[in-house]
């Protein structure tokens, strides 16, 4: 059994122009000790998707169906009490700020032992050791004197991973970070992204990482889920996925990419762009969202809308023509 | 996207002249009720300060035989302890009363914004003394303030604009110089100099425009205070002299026939809470009509 | 690209600019930076944050005033020019900048803002100044039904096309580009990435191009300038310094942006910098990278290297340890990723 297994996941939010439906019909499983990657752009619904784990979407004005079940346990349906226990303590969240996801008024240790002393019941001597055993795991150096610092006295990327010694406090299942190493410097992402690594093979810790660089994705990922307009278009283990991507959009996004310029026919190296713009949310069409922008796109495209089926060993994709992208 | 064609006589228009524009502002404002609902409310005071005194008599004429009567077909609104027209008092006291608040209020934006500008722009020396000198004046209270400009002044309608509108000055100042430290730092307005735009041209067409906002915000606010600081000014004998009635002087004077004549109290009272609301409605619509952000 | 005798559009030398931050304090921002940029060319500022790339950008444009050092625009030193005497320069330079959203007035229509400076400049208004608009934003990608639109009716990418087409209207000899796609999505990136390699070959535009991203400079620079604390480690031509980067913190930023291939990827040789980035209002004397540095010597701690380049070529590198037959390496010390 898969440690969380997310089935036709639909979320729609209400807005003064009618329900906007953010995610549309998502599946995925994540193993035990798996770092997986949810990527695509912005308003594709990989924040969205995540977040519904934790249940931490504003309950009021959203709209959510489909199954999550974690370990087993369907958490749509758990009464908020035993949500909030599940929170923090078997899944747990990074956000994408450091700065501003830490309380400025309160030492970095006394921020980490507070989740301990919440879920574990833990003495306070006996939390302010763990505190700096967990500083210690996330490449924090002289953990005993961090401890009593303030959030201000610390770099982003030093806040970054105290932000991730407060997720994994608790030694959660389940780890959700959201754009954690964008708001970084990228010689301070590289050190960051290791001790996601790190934490995966220390741990076991599942990794959901959320985000919209095709690099981190190659640096850190098993397995990736590509997002189009609310919907997983495909998901394959990252080596399969960058070497053979079935979707036209997933293709797109690495030819996109300044690094894959090519050399036009006048002699300018071009990138090649993905024409046209991303669907409004507002709307749900019965055909592929992306055929008006595909490139590859023929009558069919239009007719229905392609399912996510399997092509070849645990890929899978959501196109009609998976084989012949020009 | 490249194959698109040159039109042939580029007839579009932006900004479409001042006509156009307004027609554009007044669609906008037209489509939410609630600001219509204030501008009716403000354009009946102005008729009432205008035109009610010319149909309601004379606003001093007293009628012993007539004193406290409650509203008849003589007296629409009835008549006060000295047998004064209420409808004659409240209608020219509009008069007063609006100039009081309008006027010291638009007073006090003609003066404060500039400043406020200035300071905030140029920052140095001016900003901080600029800013020393509001932070002292916002110690006093609204009211102390203006009371103590007022007995310096001398008690008229003149002295009373003029008393209002200096004890408003610090707010406006503040705020217009908050806006303008916030906008200063966006990239537009970087933009805007790296271009050379000249210091005026960037106050009045980018700085200014966009902080529109909280000054419209805190007029409307402004302009019920100094009509009740009006009220009060007059009450202790600083504002306007009897027999020249405003709704302050009315409200204070029916306080001690409230039993008697609850009337009395309740026209001007009921209409300086009318002129609050019509303010505050047209200064929120005024504010949204004027952001192109807040929709068709 | 650029022939040595031409010359420059833009000389920057020496350029320092400490900011006071209170209570005695002074952030070095800027310390000493020299650079140039020849006709037609386009010049890769990258850096991290705090590394003092935008503060140059703005210096240039005297958007912020430079403590000491020159500035000059096609041979002309416009560090001491008054404010007045400086309007009629500033036809020759325009901005872009990184943040779609606060970048343009909000109050003025698309029309009015890429007009902005035909009238700063009289240059053309009422209908001439109305068609050299709606042409240059056709030659942006934008039809003419945008000139009457407000910026937040337009997406990010298309505002950023706005502010190119305001900043190209008047044909300027250098542009001064501040991150300008670094907040927009992959594929709205590439599209705005591929016209301002158009518009600049077509209209021949000197470019800074601040940035970030290794990956954008090394599609669109000529050359590459690598700032950190405030100081110009390397420079040199794009395709050299990207195969062969001679200083340690060139080399541990190549290394560090990981690569969108798994395979390589995870084969590659990583740096993984030790510590922070020290605080600008404190820089450690001697090299300013030596706290990080994994191959730092004794000298590093107390000398000051210079920017100079020992081999010849065009290609000079502030560190100690470069020398004529000698090249550090950073990326020994390190270990594969996985």
């Amino acid at each position: 059994m898969s440690l969380l297994e997310i089935t036709d996941l639909t979320v729609g939010f209400d807005t003064e122009d009618g329900t906007v439906h953010a995610v549309k019909g998502v599946s995925f499983g994540v193993e035990r000790g798996e770092i997986l990657a949810l990527c695509g752009e912005s308003g594709c619904g990989k924040s969205v998707t995540a977040m519904a784990v934790p249940r931490l979407l504003p309950s009021a004005t959203t709209r959510l169906s489909g199954s999550i079940k974690l370990d087993g346990r369907e958490l749509t349906v758990l009464p908020e009490a035993e949500m909030r226990r599940i929170r923090g303590k078997e899944v747990a969240v990074v956000f994408q700020e450091p700065m501003t996801s830490l309380n400025p008024s309160f030492t970095v240790g006394y921020q980490i032992t507070e989740v301990l002393r919440r879920h574990e019941r833990l003495s306070a001597r006996a939390a302010r050791a763990r505190a700096v055993e967990l500083l210690e795991l996330v490449g924090i150096p002289a953990p005993h004197r961090r401890v009593g610092e303030y959030p201000h006295q610390l770099s982003g990327g030093m806040c970054q991973r105290v932000m991730i010694a407060i997720a994994v406090a608790c030694s959660p299942q389940l780890l959700i970070a959201d754009e954690p190493t964008t708001a970084l410097d990228v010689t301070i992402q590289a050190g960051v992204l290791d001790v996601f690594r790190d934490l995966r093979d220390r741990l076991g810790t599942a990794i959901i990482l959320i985000t919209h660089d095709l690099g981190v994705v190659a640096d850190i990922a098993d397995r990736a889920v590509v997002m189009y307009a609310g919907r997983a278009v495909e998901q394959a283990p990252v080596e399969e996925l960058f070497a053979r991507p079935r979707h036209p959009y997933s293709l797109g996004l690495m030819r996109a990419l300044p690094a894959a310029a090519v050399v036009g026919p006048d002699g300018r190296r071009r990138l090649t762009e993905i024409p046209g713009m991303v669907p409004s949310p507002l709307s749900d069409p019965q055909e592929c969202a992306f055929h008006p922008r595909c490139p590859s796109a023929q009558a069919d495209c239009t007719a229905s809308r392609p399912p996510l089926e399997r092509h070849g060993d645990a890929h899978l994709a959501a196109c009609f023509h998976p084989g012949g992208h020009p | 996207m490249a194959e698109k064609t040159h039109p042939p006589e580029p007839i579009v228009r932006w900004n479409s002249g001042r006509a156009d524009r307004r027609r554009r502002l007044w669609r906008r404002f037209r489509r939410r009720p609630m600001p219509m609902i204030g501008l009716t409310l403000v354009v009946a005071f102005l008729v009432l300060a205008v035109f009610g005194p010319l149909v309601s008599g004379d606003p001093s004429a007293q009628d012993y035989l007539a004193t406290l009567m409650p509203p008849s077909i003589d007296h629409p609104l009835g008549t006060d302890d000295l047998g004064r027209d209420a409808f004659a008092r409240v209608a020219s006291g509009a008069r007063t009363s609006l100039q009081a608040g309008v006027l010291s209020t638009l007073l006090a934006m003609a003066v404060g914004i500039p400043i406020g500008l200035a300071a905030g722009f140029y920052r140095r020396w001016l900003d901080s003394i600029v800013m020393r000198l509001v932070d002292v004046t916002l110690a006093f209270p609204f009211l102390v303030f203006a009371v103590g400009l007022a007995a310096i002044l001398g008690p008229s309608l003149r002295g009373v604009v003029l008393a209002l509108s200096f004890a408003q000055l610090p707010a406006v100042i503040r705020i217009t110089r908050g806006e303008v430290l916030a906008i200063r730092e966006m990239d537009y307005v970087s933009a805007a100099i790296a271009d050379g735009a000249t210091d005026g041209h960037i106050l009045f067409r980018y700085i200014l425009p966009n902080s529109a906002g909280p000054l419209i915000v805190q007029a409307t606010v402004a302009i019920p205070t100094a009509i009740i600081g009006e009220a009060t000014l007059s009450f202790l004998g600083l504002g306007v002299q009897p027999p020249t009635p405003s709704w302050g002087v009315m409200l204070s004077d029916a306080q001690q026939y409230l039993d008697q004549a609850p009337w009395l109290a309740i026209w001007p009272g009921l209409l300086i809470a009318l002129a609050t609301l019509g303010f505050n409605l047209l200064g929120d619509g005024l504010r949204d009509v004027l952001d192109p952000r807040s929709g068709p | 690209m650029t022939s040595p005798v031409a010359e420059p559009i833009l000389r920057v030398g020496e350029l320092v600019k400490h900011y006071g931050a209170g209570r005695g304090n002074v952030v070095h921002a800027v310390d000493g930076v020299s650079l140039s940029i020849g006709p037609g060319e386009v010049l890769g500022l990258v850096g991290e944050s705090g590394s003092g790339k935008s503060t140059v950008g703005k210096c240039i444009l005297r958007l912020t005033e430079p403590t000491s050092g020159t500035v000059s625009l096609v041979g002309r030193d416009i560090t001491h020019l008054s404010r007045r005497a400086l309007r009629p320069l500033r036809r020759d330079v325009h901005i872009v900048f990184q943040d779609p959203y606060s970048s343009l007035n909000p109050r003025f229509t698309i029309g009015q803002i890429v007009a902005e400076p035909l009238r700063r400049h009289r240059i053309a208004r009422g209908g001439e100044a109305a068609r050299q608009v709606t042409a240059m934003l056709e030659r942006v990608g934008l039809g003419a039904e945008t000139l009457s639109r407000f910026p937040h009716e337009l997406s990010g990418g298309q505002r950023q096309r706005v502010s190119l087409a305001r900043a190209l209207i008047l044909e300027p000899k250098l542009v001064v580009a501040d991150e300008p796609v670094s907040a927009l999505d992959v594929s709205v990136q590439a599209s705005v990435l591929n016209l301002i390699t158009d518009l600049q070959r077509d209209m021949g535009f000197s470019c800074l191009f601040i940035t970030h991203d290794l990956s954008v400079v090394e599609f669109l620079a000529d050359r590459i300038a690598v700032m950190y604390l405030g100081r110009i480690v390397e420079t040199g031509p794009t395709a050299e310094i990207f195969a062969a980067p001679r200083h340690p913190y060139t080399q541990a930023l190549l290394s560090a942006a990981p690569v969108p291939d798994p395979v390589k990827q995870r084969r590659r040789r990583r740096v993984v910098l030790s510590g922070e980035v020290p605080s600008p209002l404190d820089p450690p004397p001697g090299c300013r990278f030596h706290t990080r540095c994994p191959v730092a010597v004794d000298r590093c701690r107390t000398e000051v290297p210079e920017l100079r380049d020992l081999r010849l070529g065009d290609h000079p590198v502030a560190c100690h340890l470069v020398t004529t037959d000698h090249v550090p390496d950073a990326t020994a010390t390190a270990t594969a990723g996985e």
